[in-house]
């Protein structure tokens, strides 16, 4: 189906009649990150980005273009995966404790805009906290209740390198709804239905049938989006060239450039770690709660005797190896689905595709201790 | 009645050379047996025999002052007590207390000694075998130096 | 069927469990005798741990050191190491205390059918394996010798000696050593290595069990080796910082394991060999 921005603004206001609390992209602070959206005037109405290691600039055209843009240092990951909840409390009484888990009241959420790789990343994310032996409740309950609109990618960044990672730029994965924004006189936007309740929600807002002609359009939105990237990353061979290469002097080498400071576990749309904290209060209340943690953090591989993971070096082999190498074994998929968020982020401008890719043309490269050479007299 | 030559070739010190080998070891060699509570070995004492232990085992121990004597290590049997013998100034450094009846072959150092001096193909090939023990024993000490189940090294 | 048994809390929420029973077994180590309060957690097997919460202070893995299916209360075995293990050292009789679990892999008892059986346990080590031993001793199988070996600091830092003792009552041959002691003990002084040196079977087709220390399993592996044990033969219980125990904090990682869930217990081959011989720095 096809809907005009019309269309769009219909879109949102059923899903807010539905009682659905629409987050979407919005411009703040010289950014496109994520807030509540009221009506199509809150999303960034010609707006466009340009991404490079270690740089993000946003620039306004005189285009009405409303998705023209990569993707924004946040994603829908705070939505499914809050940076701080309350696992339980427990109270002194007397001789006894009584425990009452943390109650998850937050109101179902409309991810308006969420990317392909972003889609993705929620399907990784569940691998992790929905497909574990025991599930995180607060993350089954709100990735259930979300309804999630994904916006194909018509203006990649340059840090993007979802096609090497299958996320992007076409939609796939979970979805209730994918739009592709057809710009120019005729702006429009070609409609899929991805779930029973996407094409619920689609069947009471106006929209045409698509014709050749959009079907013909949109496809060269995507063949102009896969053409724009142009960073690349090889995926299946990534987990074994990382096992064999742990002592590559690769390591050493980011370790001069990496500040350890956790800017790309903050914005990576997989990242899940989380640390598990109590804190008591002077009434005999102690209150369970989960943070996110990042694996930068000197205290997070913590034991009796001190940490494991002292050096830079070592917490930036963790950060790489995990996402593309150790978390294949873990879950059975890679962590990264391509969003170069870290690579953008990152205030030194790491770029983990340039990384990978200087550790397999050395592979097998290993940093020796070499005495340095003495000259005879 | 076991021969000398098999109940020194039984010993992982000798085990695996060649006859002739321990031949020159068996001239060297007698039979003895110590009661629970005796003092083998005696600290400051000279050093001159090699003991190869056949069954019981061997405390090696430290004097001091007050208290009981602390025990450095136990050997047992199959293995090979006191060492002194064989370096300059031929002295025990630790006492060695029979903790169990002990039997074992003794090998008179000096004899040893003359031996291997002698005879150098004789001599490397004990002397491989020495190190490979004493190697063996230095690590495991340097383990237990580790204090593993301790607090010692932990914040 | 009551209230509390209908809802399932998740996988976050402790189940109370009171102190019923505890012990002193050495200057830093204290056994809990622990009953449910809430509904009891599942079933666990030897070798699993589960998450101790010393309300108001934090919550840490400890393994469970009594014996799977036994009747009675369950058994930790806790070392006063930190500031959670210290609470729960001090924990009184009546004292509350949470639990979650069981959690992790196990010792593999159902395996150990009809085979040779070597327990190399130094330190605390011998908690997680206890459930695992009392197991091996009560339950006799044909073509089935189990040797322990146990290494301590000094004489009165051994866990669970009078226990230790009567397995040996029971068949299992025992030998126990020490770092340093006076001349009134007479056990064995040395590393446990010198004490694997032999064993009362083959060690081709044995299976081994240790726990301990990180470098005294290493070194303990190694002379299994050597004795001829096969290296996937080999189970040791390796543990990092244990957050969450579900598998979803990240902490617990050690290479391609998330050792809440893919351990504590793992095959000293094909990777734990060099996990825990290199470290990360």
């Amino acid at each position: 189906m096809v809907i005009d921005p019309d269309g769009v603004d219909s879109l949102i206001a059923s899903l807010r009649a539905q009682g659905y609390r629409v987050v979407g992209p919005v411009v703040a602070n010289g950014a496109i990150v994520h807030r509540e959206i009221q009506s199509v005037e809150d999303l960034p109405n010609g707006w466009h980005d340009a991404q490079r290691p270690g740089s993000y600039r946003t620039s306004h055209g005189d285009d009405h273009e409303l998705f023209g843009w990569a993707v924004g240092p946040e994603s829908f990951k705070q939505s499914v995966f809050p940076s701080r909840a309350v696992l339980w409390r427990a109270r002194r009484d007397g001789g006894e404790v009584a425990v009452e888990a943390g109650v998850d009241d937050a109101p179902r959420e409309a991810f308006f805009g969420a990317r392909p790789c972003e889609v993705a990343a929620l399907d990784v994310l569940g691998g992790v906290l929905a497909g574990a032996a025991r599930p995180d409740p607060v993350f089954t309950r709100r990735r259930d209740a979300a309804f999630v609109v994904t916006v194909e990618c018509g203006a990649p960044a340059a840090t993007c390198f979802c096609t090497s990672m299958g996320s992007g730029p076409a939609a796939g994965g979970n979805f209730d709804l994918a739009l592709t924004e057809l710009a120019g006189p005729d702006h429009r936007f070609l409609v899929r239905v991805g779930s029973e309740r996407g094409g619920a929600v689609l069947a009471g807002i106006a929209s045409r049938p698509a014709t050749a002609d959009d079907a013909k359009a949109r496809d060269a939105v995507i063949g102009r989006a896969e053409s724009a990237i142009t960073r690349t990353l090889d995926a299946a061979a990534a987990p074994g060239l990382l096992a064999r290469n742990l002592e590559h002097p690769r390591w050493d080498d980011v370790a001069t450039r990496c500040l350890a400071c956790g800017n790309c576990t903050l914005v990576c749309p997989t990242c899940f770690c989380a640390a598990v904290e109590e804190t008591t209060d002077l009434t005999g209340t102690a209150e369970q709660t989960r943070r996110w943690d990042s694996c930068f953090d000197l205290a997070h591989s913590y034991m009796h005797g001190g940490s494991v993971r002292v050096s830079t070096r070592s917490r930036y082999r963790q950060w790489m190896t995990h996402k593309l190498s150790t978390w294949v074994d873990q879950f059975g998929n890679s962590g990264c689905i391509g969003c170069g968020r870290c690579i953008t982020w990152c205030p030194v401008g790491i770029d983990i595709t340039e990384e990978l890719a200087a550790i397999a043309a050395s592979d097998g490269a290993v940093k020796k201790d070499e005495p340095a050479a003495v000259r005879d007299r | 009645m076991e021969e000398m030559s098999d109940l020194i070739a039984k010993n992982s010190l000798f085990a695996g050379l060649p006859d002739s080998t321990i031949e020159l070891a068996v001239g060297c060699a007698q039979n003895v047996a110590f009661e629970p509570g005796a003092r083998i070995l005696v600290e400051g004492e000279p050093a001159d025999t090699l003991y190869l232990l056949r069954r019981g085992r061997v405390a090696l121990q430290v004097q001091r002052p007050s208290g009981k004597p602390l025990v450095i290590e136990t050997i047992g049997p199959n293995s090979v007590l006191g060492w002194s013998w064989l370096v300059p100034p031929y002295r025990w450094q630790f006492d060695g207390v029979a903790i169990d009846p002990v039997g074992a072959v003794a090998i008179d150092g000096t004899c040893l000694r003359a031996k291997a001096d002698a005879d150098p193909v004789f001599g490397y090939a004990l002397l491989k075998r020495i190190s490979g023990v004493l190697l063996s024993r230095l690590q495991s000490t340097r383990v237990r130096l580790l204090d593993l189940y301790g607090h010692s090294l932990d914040d | 069927m009551t209230e509390a048994a209908l809802t399932k809390p998740g996988p976050f929420v402790p189940s109370r469990y009171r102190v019923v029973d505890r012990k002193t077994e050495t200057f830093d180590i204290t056994t809990l005798w622990l009953e449910p309060v809430d509904p009891p957690i599942d079933a666990f097997k030897a070798g699993q741990f589960n998450m101790l919460t010393a309300f108001g202070v934090g919550e840490i893995a400890i393994s469970i050191s009594s014996a799977p299916g036994a009747p009675g209360a369950i058994e930790h075995t806790v070392r006063d190491v930190g500031a959670v293990s210290h609470a729960l050292s001090q924990s009184a009789v009546g004292d509350i205390v949470g639990v979650r679990g069981p959690f992790g892999t196990d010792w593999g008892l159902e395996s150990l059918d009809g085979v040779d059986v070597v327990v190399v346990v130094g330190g605390v080590g011998l908690a997680p394996l206890r459930g695992a031993m009392r197991y091996l001793a009560e339950h006799k199988s044909p073509k089935r010798a189990v040797a322990l070996r146990v290494g301590a600091r000094l004489p009165d830092q051994i866990v669970f000696p009078d226990e230790i003792a009567r397995w040996g009552e029971m068949g299992i041959d025992v030998a126990v050593t020490v770092d340093v002691a006076d001349a009134g003990w007479t056990g064995n002084v040395g590393v446990v290595t010198q004490i694997l040196a032999e064993l009362p079977f083959d060690g081709a087709g044995a299976i081994a069990l240790v726990c301990g220390p990180e470098i005294m399993m290493r070194f303990s592996a190694r002379s299994l080796v050597d004795l001829g044990v096969a290296p996937e033969n080999i189970r040791v219980s390796l543990e990092r910082n244990m957050q969450c125990g579900i598998a979803m904090c990240g902490h617990c990682q050690l290479g391609p394991y998330l050792l809440c869930r893919d351990g504590p217990v793992v095959p000293y081959a094909p990777l734990a060999a060099e996990l825990i011989t290199e470290s990360e720095r």
